[in-house]
């Protein structure tokens, strides 16, 4: 598997070695969080999928080279879901695992609660306060218009931070000006701190609304990879609008007890907890469908 | 040196008044000239802060965004995120005002590039009221790491300033106001970034103003020679990083400071001298501004009558703080 190019043609081995990835991924942010005793636990999970597919497949980018200007840029806007930000750019080689693991939270660390420009490789910016990612990303997509560069921007958003008006200034920015190049993809998980979604302030109709404000918009099952990756293509054919990807995915997906429980969305497992999360994800196999099986 | 490097028609009746706006809508003219960069952005006010002047000339690095100052200053961060020179350009009120989140994480925390022009500061800004009187801009922004914070004099200076804010890296705020004001300096008025100039060289105290104000500063210091009272006055347009060599050893000097600013007497640049002084050179001072209070419409020379940021306010406040000078 080659990073950096774009898969047009995917064979199950290909889909397998991506499944595997996510799973590992999955079983880093467990014991990440475990060694932090603080952080995120859901959203991390839930995107496990999406963060391989984009990292190991869609993006155009170099670890070796993290600032090469011509790479494709991903905006994490609801930052809270460090961990498998972190745990993907060790994997796809930005930084050590050990690094990953060991150090998140702590004092000195490159690897900070929130994301933090400029202390770490691979991060495009910084995060945590709700809805500041979509202006950014926009900022970058015309930064490369302006420069007649290829790059494409992608943009990760939770859904509950979509209660902040900023997100919807943007979005009607980028219908606007036909944002051709830049791609959003919604965490919808429906869950947010105090509760879900739908209760605390409702999205609904979600699609219908980045439609009437001039937006492509596809949904995917956020836990197949294969299906994220045609989207990510997809994506780069509609050249009239920017495009939103709704991921439908499941908080805590892979552990049994965390998933759908809108109480793991701001806390980390305790030792016993971790110890039954790692056996859950380790015996994954078959429980996260991708179309080929 | 009394004024030597100022513009000689300082206190003729007709000296020429030019809205420090305009130096700013100049000031990124020229820098787009020199380097391609260079971006502007407003919303919805592009010619009240003079960004029109960069749109005429270079339409392809003008961002319209619309009345969305969060998304405005975000879009920003992610230029200077791909190595662009954004400008952007709205009033103060709403540039920090309305997004200072955007401002503390978007831009200072990434040390992003942004420069944030904000316009019609000051109660000068007369017959609009309170809600567009920026008067707690400096104080909100001066407290973000990473950012310098600049409050030009004149209209000249306003240009000098937006060029050198351009060639400086890192994010930068400063401000200008709507109203033609007196053109105190010339091209050969040295200005650095950081710099305090010191405007008139006096012994008894130390009269030290941003923006506008310099003007009646200086009015206020001409008029108390007459009375026997040496004013040193010193235009501190870099409110952050504030230049405490000059201050100190100026305060020093006089053993009294005023200080002359249109923005709350809170947290501005009286806040920003009696920090310096506190810890480096405590001297009696008074601080002349808005006194923690919201304006009203009004003409602008009403206005800064009404709330003591006139010549004759400074001059009392000049003579209040010599009796308490041991
Ligand atoms: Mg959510």
């Amino acid at each position: 598997m080659k990073i950096g190019e774009p898969q047009d043609h995917l064979g199950h081995t290909h889909i397998e070695i991506l499944e595997k990835t996510a799973n590992a991924i999955r079983q880093d942010i467990i014991k990440m969080l475990l060694e932090a005793g603080s952080g995120h636990s859901a959203g991390p999970l839930g995107m496990a999928d999406v963060f391989t597919a984009l990292y190991f497949s869609v993006l155009n980018h170099n670890p070796k080279n993290p600032k090469w200007e011509d790479r494709d840029r991903l905006v994490l806007s609801n930052g809270h879901i460090a961990p498998v930000l972190y745990t993907t750019l060790a994997h796809a080689g930005y930084f050590s695992r050990e690094e990953a693991l060991g150090t998140l939270r702590k004092l000195n660390t490159r690897l900070q609660g929130h994301p933090h420009v400029g202390s770490l490789p691979g991060i495009e910016n910084s995060g945590g306060p709700l809805g500041q990612g979509l202006s950014q990303a926009i900022g970058m997509v015309l930064a490369a218009h302006m420069d007649s560069k290829k790059y494409w921007v992608y943009c990760l958003l939770g859904d509950g931070e979509q209660d902040e008006g900023q997100n919807w200034e943007a979005i009607m920015f980028a219908g606007k000006n036909k944002l051709f190049n830049l791609t959003a993809i919604t965490d919808r998980n429906n869950i947010q701190i105090d509760g879900m979604t739908e209760n605390i302030m409702p999205l609904e109709p979600l699609r219908e609304k980045y439609e009437s404000f001039n937006w492509h918009v596809l949904e995917v099952d956020g836990h197949n990879i294969q299906e994220i990756i045609d989207a990510c293509n997809e994506a780069k054919a509609i050249y009239e609008k920017p495009v939103m990807i709704i991921a439908h995915t499941i908080p805590g997906k892979g552990v049994d007890f965390m998933e759908f429980d809108y109480h793991w969305h701001g806390k980390p497992p305790k030792e016993d907890e971790a110890k039954m999360a790692l056996k859950e994800i380790r015996t994954l196999k078959g429980k996260i469908i991708s179309e080929h099986e | 040196m009394n004024e030597q490097n100022l513009n000689p028609k300082l206190f003729e009746g007709e000296v020429e008044q030019v809205p420090t706006r305009d130096g700013y809508g100049q000031g990124v003219v020229a820098l787009g000239e020199k380097n391609p960069n260079v971006v502007v952005l407003t919303g919805d006010l592009s010619e009240s802060t003079r960004a029109n002047m960069f749109q005429e000339k270079f339409p392809e690095r003008f961002i319209e965004v619309g009345v969305a100052e969060q998304n405005m200053m975000g879009i920003a961060a992610g230029l200077a995120l791909s190595g662009k020179i954004p400008f952007v350009s709205s009033y103060a009120v709403f540039v920090p005002g309305r997004c200072w989140d955007q401002l503390r994480v978007s831009v200072c925390y990434s040390k992003a590039n942004v420069k944030v022009a904000g316009a019609h500061a000051g109660i000068s800004v007369g017959p609009d009221g309170a809600t567009h009187q920026a008067l707690e801009d400096i104080a909100i922004v001066r407290c973000l790491p990473n950012i310098i914070v600049e409050v030009p004099c004149d209209a000249l200076e306003a240009k000098k300033t937006t060029i050198a804010i351009g060639e400086y890296t890192g994010p930068s705020y400063f401000r200008f106001h709507r109203e033609k004001t007196p053109v105190i300096t010339t091209q050969d008025t040295s200005f650095k970034i950081g710099k305090a100039e010191i405007f008139r060289e006096g012994e008894n105290v130390t009269v030290v103003a941003c923006g506008p104000l310099v003007y009646q500063s200086l009015l206020a210091a001409k008029e108390l020679e007459k009375e026997g009272i040496k004013a040193e006055v010193i235009n501190n347009h870099t409110i952050k990083p504030i230049d405490k060599l000059t201050l100190a050893a100026s305060a020093k000097k006089t053993g009294a400071v005023v200080t002359v600013e249109e923005h709350q007497i809170n947290g501005g640049l009286g806040g920003a001298v009696a920090e310096v002084l506190a810890e480096n050179y405590p001297v009696p001072m008074e601080r002349i501004g808005m006194p923690d209070s919201f304006g009203e419409s009004g003409q602008p020379n009403e206005l800064l009558e009404k709330y003591g940021m006139s010549v004759k306010k400074i001059k009392e406040a000049v003579k209040s703080v010599l009796k308490r000078k041991k």
